[in-house]
């Protein structure tokens, strides 16, 4: 990972493919690189879609090597959904092939004229920029097949469906798995609008002839590896829980402490949440002859995934994540799991965020579009967004611009960016990252959830207000460090309840580079990552005005706990002041 | 005393989803891991009535107890 690769797709004659040195980028990886890049170089009143934006595409610090759990690759620009910084990072094969193939940063700049479309080969012997109109409107599984006639199952590909290509706010960005399934998603904030923008249909990534990334310190980093997945493999969440249910687990547990979003933020519980839970999801994979276990990335020992099968055991999608199967399920009233799994199937087929998409579905329910539970109407709604017909370029454009054009009040979004799968007035320290995240509302930016209701990490009490603005913080600049790594964030569980373990990650950090790394300087890389896009947010208009939940979190209390959002305005403004 | 006990994900392995079972009063949340064969080691969260109790904590008549191992996802 030395060379930065700019692709000015705009340039005179033709897309101009630039390799250069790392420069002032030098050590970065991941969100620092992805965010570092895009609060210096894109004018932050730049339109998201113009030709002054940029798409930063940069695999994590520690991706390409033979260290376990580093094959997050973060993609960064300007966000057409929230007008925000954004950095959205995804499993799948991507990172780790890229980060072989030597590049920290593949950059998308300017804007082609006309209407061709283009596909991206990366190779051992460089980029070619081809044009491809036979791509056009192609959504993912089949666009992937049709790549890998021409370019071979040992490549990984990154490509947009239909819904990147109309520039629809929540499209994203997909990147394939070890068996080339293109369920993978960078999928928040409209980054694969924004890569639509550009005519940029694919990447195709092939790393043959490359080698792992070598550790400047090989004993020291494979002693330092195999002690952190020791750890995971130890500790409950990353070494039980996870690899038996997938993320979904979360159904009951939410469901149980009251937290659980039900028909557009209406209860807190869901009579039929039973149906959803992962307990249920995992013998329906198992029994219908699917996996209720399988990683996303080579290299993974948490395995949190799975394959969905239908009645008949043919493939229809990979296990639906847990925000998938709240926003597509209780959320909208709806408690059958095959209707979840088609929409997640037609969610990454299109290439569009399936939180943004389920919330969306759910507020036109509140619109009266359909009825909260019809799974029909859920179905036939987001196949409107698949034809791109009118209604369905509004649905595909996201909760806020959905519940202006219809005219609902009870909006789930912070910045535009539709909340997950946690209400934030049984939750108040998951609010608080809501509310003050740079990234707009995102669960995953300071995940609150672990110690307010798993207990994971420390105890503060979730209906309270003490300590929760310290908590986010400390969970926010973190993350910031850990989405820089190239680290899956699950690793998290484990480095908040083993010293050892998060000592571990450090001397593979410190090992792999030939430096000795402290908590100090985690800490430093999290908050440099954190105050430049805030930086940024700052020179797009956004205040702390915008750190804030949408009025009815305050106003409207929520059941069984009957209480609203109580964090103070001065509370928030707190959040970054370190 | 009447009350109800939800187990989840691995505890349910041999043992049961939900029952309502007639404790004698002052029956804490630990002595129902006991009659389970929960060991207290392995208790992540520990709900009554959707709020989180610790393990000394007392049942009433008409809770309802949840027991869940250390879970995370997200």
């Amino acid at each position: 990972m030395d060379k930065i690769a700019r692709i000015d797709m705009g340039a005179a004659g033709g897309p101009k493919v630039t390799v250069g040195d790392l420069g002032e980028y030098a050590g970065l990886g991941g969100r620092a690189m992805t965010s570092l890049v895009v609060a210096a170089e894109v004018h932050p009143l730049a339109h998201p879609l113009g030709a002054e934006n940029k798409l930063v595409i940069s695999p994590g610090m520690l991706s390409g090597t033979t260290g376990s759990m580093t094959g997050r690759l973060s993609v960064g620009c300007k966000s057409p959904l929230t007008g925000t910084i954004k950095e959205s990072n995804a499993g799948g094969q991507a990172a780790q092939v890229l980060a072989r193939l030597g590049y920290a940063a593949v950059i998308l700049e300017g804007k082609p004229e006309g209407d061709d479309l283009y596909k991206i080969v990366i190779n051992k012997d460089g980029i070619q920029v081809i044009v491809d109109n036979s791509l056009k409107l192609m959504d993912n599984y089949p666009l992937v097949a049709k790549l890998r006639q021409e370019y071979g199952d040992k490549a990984a590909y990154m490509s947009i469906g239909s819904a990147g290509e109309r520039k629809l706010l929540a499209a994203s960005i997909a990147c394939t798995d070890p068996e080339l399934r293109p369920t993978r998603h960078c999928g928040r904030g409209g980054v694969g609008a924004v890569m639509g923008a550009k005519r940029v249909k694919a990447i195709i990534l092939d790393d043959a002839g490359m080698k792992m990334r070598p550790p400047k310190d090989p004993d020291a980093y494979r002693d330092a590896n195999r002690k952190f997945v020791e750890g995971l493999r130890k500790h409950p969440v990353t070494g039980e829980g996870l690899p038996a249910y997938g993320t979904n687990v979360l159904t009951n547990v939410l469901n149980e402490a009251g937290g659980y979003p039900t028909n557009n933020f209406k209860s807190g519980q869901f009579a039929d949440s039973a149906k959803l839970s992962g307990e249920t999801q995992a013998a329906l994979e198992i029994s219908r002859g699917g996996s209720a276990t399988h990683g996303c990335h080579r290299g993974c020992v948490i395995q949190c995934s799975g394959i969905y099968n239908d009645k008949d055991g043919n493939y229809v999608t990979k296990q639906p994540e847990y925000e998938t199967v709240w926003s597509h399920g209780g959320h909208c009233g709806i408690s059958n799991l095959d209707t979840v799994a088609k929409l997640d199937y037609i969610d990454d087929n299109i290439g569009v965020d399936t939180i943004e998409m389920g919330v969306t579905i759910g507020v036109a329910m509140d619109a009266g579009l359909a009825e909260f539970g019809d799974d029909a109407a859920a179905i036939r709604l987001m196949e409107e967004v698949a034809k791109g017909t009118p209604l369905g370029r509004v649905l595909g454009s996201g909760a806020a611009i959905t519940g202006k054009v219809f005219g609902v009040e009870r909006v789930p979004v912070v910045k535009d960016q539709a909340l997950p799968a946690y209400d934030p007035r049984a939750i108040q320290g998951i609010g608080v990252t809501y509310a003050t995240t740079t990234q707009g509302a995102d669960h995953t930016a300071g995940y609150a959830i672990a110690t307010n209701i798993l207990k994971v990490g420390g105890d503060v009490d979730p209906l309270k207000t003490e300590g929760q603005i310290e908590l986010s913080r400390n969970l926010q600049i973190a993350t910031a460090a850990i989405d820089s790594t190239g680290m899956c964030l699950f690793i998290a569980f484990a480095i908040m309840d083993q010293p050892e373990t998060f000592q571990a990650l450090l001397d593979m950090l410190g090992s792999f580079h030939g430096i000795t790394m402290t908590g100090d300087d985690v800490v430093a890389l999290g908050k440099k990552v954190l105050s430049a896009e805030r930086d940024f947010n700052a020179r797009a208009g956004f205040t702390k005005h915008h750190d804030r939940l949408p009025r009815f979190f305050y106003n409207e209390p929520i059941a069984p706990h009957n209480q609203t959002f109580l964090m103070k305005d001065e509370e928030l403004d707190e959040v970054f002041n370190w | 005393m009447i009350v109800t006990v939800k187990l989840f994900a691995s505890f349910r392995t041999g043992r049961f989803d939900i029952e309502t079972v007639d404790y004698p009063a002052g029956t804490t949340v630990a002595d129902v891991a006991d009659r389970l064969r929960l060991p207290h080691s392995e208790l992540g969260i520990m709900m009554i009535n959707s709020r989180h109790v610790k393990l000394d904590r007392e049942l009433a008549e008409g809770d309802t107890l949840a027991l869940f191992p250390l879970l995370g996802g997200g």
